[in-house]
């Protein structure tokens, strides 16, 4: 399997969370287009970190492959932190405004 | 085409389309079903790639507990309706046309690349090679990143802690 493949699906995932963040103004939805982008990024650092593990020149030894790897499970430990603190500032929100809809959120324009 | 290219195509439509869906569907609890759709769908790509470690995490981590969570929160503030009125039509225009400009121009200049990946082989994502790395070259971190969990537990407290 060649990695134009992966490296087409991770840039398709990353930017259809774009587009979610650009068009949607529901509060967690665009929270979750922001967990979509980065499992995107975790595809991605594993197909490369495979790639390593083809390498014909030799710079893959297999603590390269394996810490591709651990770097991606710290990503999502990083993620689930976020979310915690993500999740709880939406409720803090919705309890000042009575919605989740971000364009309720413009006292600071004027 | 071998079991493995039909298995990786039938994978992406899936994670495609129901990444598409989380982002077309009105219902946010809609939104959050077909987002663990994607996220299975993305754990078979770590098992197609031999990465048995993360595609347990995956599954366990974001399609059990962030996703949970998330459900949760839109049940517990009653969102399971339309909450969104009207729209700009032209900023979604806007959006959907700069998303789509840098999928073209990211993958206009990645895709010419001609490595392999390997596939299905290799012993570097089992759960015994990752936890050996974890736990002798990454121990210091792995410790530090207990204390990130504390401090965002903390914070998630103070935050939504009703105030007086």
């Amino acid at each position: 399997m060649e990695i134009k493949y992966y490296i087409g699906l991770a840039i398709a995932l990353f930017c259809t969370g774009i587009i979610g963040v650009l068009t949607r103004r529901n509060a967690i939805i665009i929270f979750m287009c922001v967990e979509l982008m980065l499992n995107a990024v975790n595809l991605l650092l594993v197909a490369f970190s495979k790639m390593h593990a083809l390498s014909p020149v030799g710079i893959a030894t297999p603590s390269v492959v394996s810490d591709a790897q651990v770097f991606v499970f710290f990503i999502m430990v990083v993620a689930a932190a976020e979310v915690a603190v993500g999740l709880a500032i939406i409720v803090m929100m919705y309890r000042n405004v009575h919605s989740v809809d971000v364009n309720f959120l413009n006292r600071l324009k004027n | 085409m071998g079991i493995t290219q039909i298995l990786f195509w039938f994978l992406s439509a899936l994670a495609l389309g129901s990444a598409l869906m989380v982002i077309t569907r009105k219902n946010p609890v809609h939104s959050v079903l077909y987002l663990v759709v994607t996220f299975f769908a993305i754990s078979g790509h770590y098992i197609l790639m031999n990465a048995q470690f993360l595609a347990v995490v995956n599954i366990i981590v974001y399609a059990g507990a962030i996703m949970v969570l998330f459900l949760f929160v839109v049940m517990l503030m009653n969102l399971n309706v339309n909450v969104e009125p009207q729209k700009n039509k032209l900023l979604q225009f806007a959006g959907v046309i700069s998303g789509g400009s840098l999928f073209l121009v990211l993958l206009a200049a990645l895709v010419k690349t001609k490595a392999l990946i390997e596939m299905q082989s290799g012993d570097y994502g089992l759960v015994k090679t990752l936890g050996q790395t974890l736990f002798k070259d990454y121990v210091f971190p792995f410790e530090i990143s207990s204390v990130l969990f504390l401090s965002a537990m903390i914070g998630a407290v103070v935050i939504s802690k009703r105030e007086k």
